[in-house]
């Protein structure tokens, strides 16, 4: 169903759209939507919303199941916790993405800010899945317990992600397009070049990725190209700390 | 590396009334006792003695006697056995100390430097063994007005938040299934659900069996995010967002990745075996605003059917933070007092951080009503209660309820050797070795659980009935209730009580 959100406040927007999930509604299009926050929230199953103009903060926080797929730019704390489904975004989006994300997939077309994908986790077949068409800011994938962060860096700019990327990583990987340097990672993370296992990975979720953008992403093209892998050196990085 | 560390016990074994039965031998985690058949006698190994006094209560012929016998050192104002052992460990190690439960040090317990009051022929005490008394308490936002349409009946037309209904102002802190075994949460559940409270699923996700019990929970939020799903949260009857906690304010937590086993991997939704590390910080919060953000993306999470809650420890601004969070959407704040309890923390961190919760709770609760914002949060303390007076003095001096966790496990069985963090508890409550869980009988654990909670709410309505009080309801915040001796006059005025004799 259509629903024009211009002038609605958060409150009632969500509202109204758990009330329709309730009623058995499995899609969604938010058209004039304008800042409002926590979109898909804690919404489970398989639904598709579709947003037209820019979510506010928190879009799909602790959200388990649905796809949601921004036509627009997209604010802070996307995927916040978010245990399974899938996010879209089809231009920059901002801080703070996928914290704790446990599941699921987040594609951004553009950029991404600060402090994205930290504390990112894995369980069995939850493995969650970040791709950044361009680059990320610093603190990326701080604290990365588990799940992938992809970094395509598509305009080839010179950095594609900041500093500190991976402090206190202990699971999971990060790739990035084009080379990391030494200081711009945190102690407890390791540098190598892809494996083919992960370029068959690679592979398989850009071509996901590239479907769900105009023109299409070529994924061949692109998981071809040279990747940095970040990983992290133990998965108990504080096990020595401590005096029992 | 020879160490320099002597063990802190000394074990006394009554030879004519041992009968050589074994029990201090298979009861001992740490190994202390050996049978040695050729002899027939039981050595003991006093370094490994960590004073848990499991051997010497389960001994039959109460042959064993555990006395704490720390090395005796020349005596020395500054240097203390506490500091120079400290540093042997350290010098051996190069780690930082770790220790479990609550601080320790003398610092002053205000507690026992109030005194409550009672009537006198002026206006008559009332007998609680007769006359009904009501310690029933509600958790969550209050209304600024009530709006009531006048007619034959009286209809109630303000919109009320939702409320947690308690028996008895008493909640189970949190603890997680992680740092405590299964049946200790299992007891805690259940107590709370006989007893008409809650308990606190702490940051370690809610166990599979455990999920259908939920009307009696509060679920707790942390950095770690741990076994967070939307399940998880409306499961819950209310969502605790943990900041911090008094015995480790301003640090995260760590399950160390060898006590990541396969129930607690499945509980808390990670990998077995890597380490479950809690961030100092939420990294989506920096600030109140961003608090608020959490606080509703919570709420929108669970359609605003329950109350969300934020958890800090008490620090030096804890009363300007209270007043950010009860206008940041909280329904309730808990404080938890640098005497609070924890499975796991940094020696220097837990006695040296954080400020007593009497003192804390007094700033907050006239901060918060000089504002005049004390009805949009409910607030409860933690951090060393022990007794139903703690808790009546608690709640006269501004606390809707108290959280108790130390005094739980202590009904449970612990005996404070502090020593949680090795996951080798003898009395089956602070591990995961199911040699030593099942030393912990759930449907016991609950007995004792709500033995406790009985007769605290004896004992709380004796004490109000003698003050001629018959809801407790009435004591909150009702200082004059209180006198204090042996205060300063700072102390006098952060309390906002008078010294006993004015």
């Amino acid at each position: 169903m259509k629903i024009d959100a211009g002038g609605v406040h958060y409150k009632q927007l969500n509202e109204k759209i758990r009330e329709m999930v309730k009623k058995g509604e499995k899609w969604f299009d938010l058209v004039n939507i304008n800042g409002q926050r926590y979109i898909g929230a804690g919404l489970v199953g398989e639904l598709i919303i579709e947003i037209e103009g820019v979510p506010g903060n928190d879009l799909a926080c602790f959200m388990d199941g649905p796809e949601i797929i921004v036509k627009d730019n997209a604010q802070d704390g996307v995927c916040n916790t978010m245990n399974d489904g899938k996010v879209v975004i089809h231009g920059d989006a901002g801080d703070v993405l996928g914290y704790g994300m446990r599941g699921g997939r987040l594609y951004v077309k553009g950029d991404v800010g600060y402090r994205v994908g930290i504390h990112m986790k894995a369980y069995n077949e939850k493995v969650p899945t970040i791709v950044i068409g361009g680059c990320a800011r610093d603190f990326l994938g701080e604290y990365m317990a588990g799940g992938n962060i992809i970094v395509l860096n598509m305009d080839n700019k010179a950095d594609p992600v900041g500093n500190f990327v991976g402090t206190g990583m202990h699971g999971g990987n990060i790739f990035v397009r084009e080379t990391v340097k030494e200081y711009q990672i945190g102690k407890e993370v390791g540098m190598e070049e892809m494996s083919k296992s992960d370029r068959i990975f690679l592979k398989s979720v850009l071509e996901d990725y590239g479907r769900y953008f105009n023109p299409e992403i070529s994924a061949r093209e692109l998981s071809k190209e040279n990747y940095t892998k970040l990983y992290p050196k133990t998965k108990r990085p504080y096990g020595n700390l401590y005096a029992y | 590396m020879l160490s320099l560390c002597k063990g802190e016990f000394s074990v006394e074994r009554d030879d004519d009334r041992c009968i050589r039965c074994l029990v201090c031998v298979r009861q001992c985690p740490s190994d202390v006792h050996k049978y040695d058949e050729e002899e027939d006698r039981i050595y003991s190994d006093e370094s490994e003695c960590v004073g848990c006094q499991r051997c010497a209560t389960l001994c039959p012929t109460d042959a064993i006697t555990i006395r704490y016998k720390p090395m005796e050192m020349k005596e020395n104002a500054n240097w203390k056995t506490y500091h120079l052992t400290n540093i042997y460990k350290q010098a051996e190690t190069g780690g930082i100390l770790l220790t479990g439960m609550g601080n320790d040090k003398p610092y002053p317990i205000y507690w026992d430097h109030i005194l409550l009051n009672a009537s006198q022929v002026t206006n008559p005490s009332i007998d609680p063994l007769r006359e009904p008394m009501e310690l029933r308490t509600y958790l969550g936002r209050k209304p600024d007005l009530l709006d009531i349409e006048d007619g034959d009946e009286l209809i109630l037309k303000t919109e009320i938040s939702p409320q947690l209904k308690l028996e008895l102002p008493v909640l189970f802190s949190a603890m997680s299934y992680g740092s405590i075994s299964l049946n200790a949460v299992k007891s805690l559940e259940r107590a709370a659900t006989i007893a008409g409270t809650y308990y606190n699923t702490g940051e370690g996700g809610l166990h599979k069996d455990l999920h259908k019990y939920g009307k009696n929970t509060i679920v707790q939020c942390a950095s770690g995010r741990f076994g967070v799903s939307p399940d998880y949260l409306n499961a819950g009857a209310a969502v605790e967002i943990k900041i911090g906690q008094g015995a480790k304010p301003g640090i995260g937590g760590h399950l160390p990745g060898e006590k990541v086993l396969e129930e607690i991997s499945e509980t808390r939704m990670i990998v077995e075996g890597t380490d479950a590390l809690s961030p100092a910080p939420h990294h989506d919060i920096y600030s109140i605003e961003d608090l608020r953000q959490l606080i509703f993306a919570l709420k929108e999470t669970i359609a605003y059917e329950k109350p969300v809650g934020v958890k800090i420890a008490a620090v030096h601004n804890s009363a300007a933070i209270s007043s950010g969070m009860a206008r940041a959407g909280a329904d309730f704040i808990a404080l938890d007092g640098v005497r609070g309890g924890t499975g796991a923390a940094p020696l220097v961190t837990r006695d040296n951080v954080g400020i007593p919760i009497e003192l804390a709770l007094a700033s907050i609760d006239q901060r918060l009503r000089e504002e005049g914002i004390r009805n949009n949060a409910s607030l409860i303390i933690a951090g060393g209660i022990r007794s139903s007076s703690d808790i009546i003095k608690a709640i006269a001096l501004g606390a809707d309820a108290v959280y108790i966790g130390t005094a739980a496990l202590v009904a449970l069985g612990c005996h404070l050797c502090q020593k949680c963090y090795t996951g080798k508890c003898a009395w089956g409550i602070a591990t995961q070795d199911p040699y030593l869980t099942k030393r912990l009988n759930p449907e016991i654990g609950t007995r004792r659980l709500v033995n406790l909670l009985n007769a605290w709410s004896n004992e709380m309505k004796e004490l109000i009935g003698g003050m001629g009080i018959n809801a407790i309801e009435s004591l909150r915040g009702n200082r004059l209730q209180l006198r204090g001796v042996g205060l300063t006059d700072t102390e006098y005025k952060i309390l906002g009580i008078l010294p006993a004799g004015e």
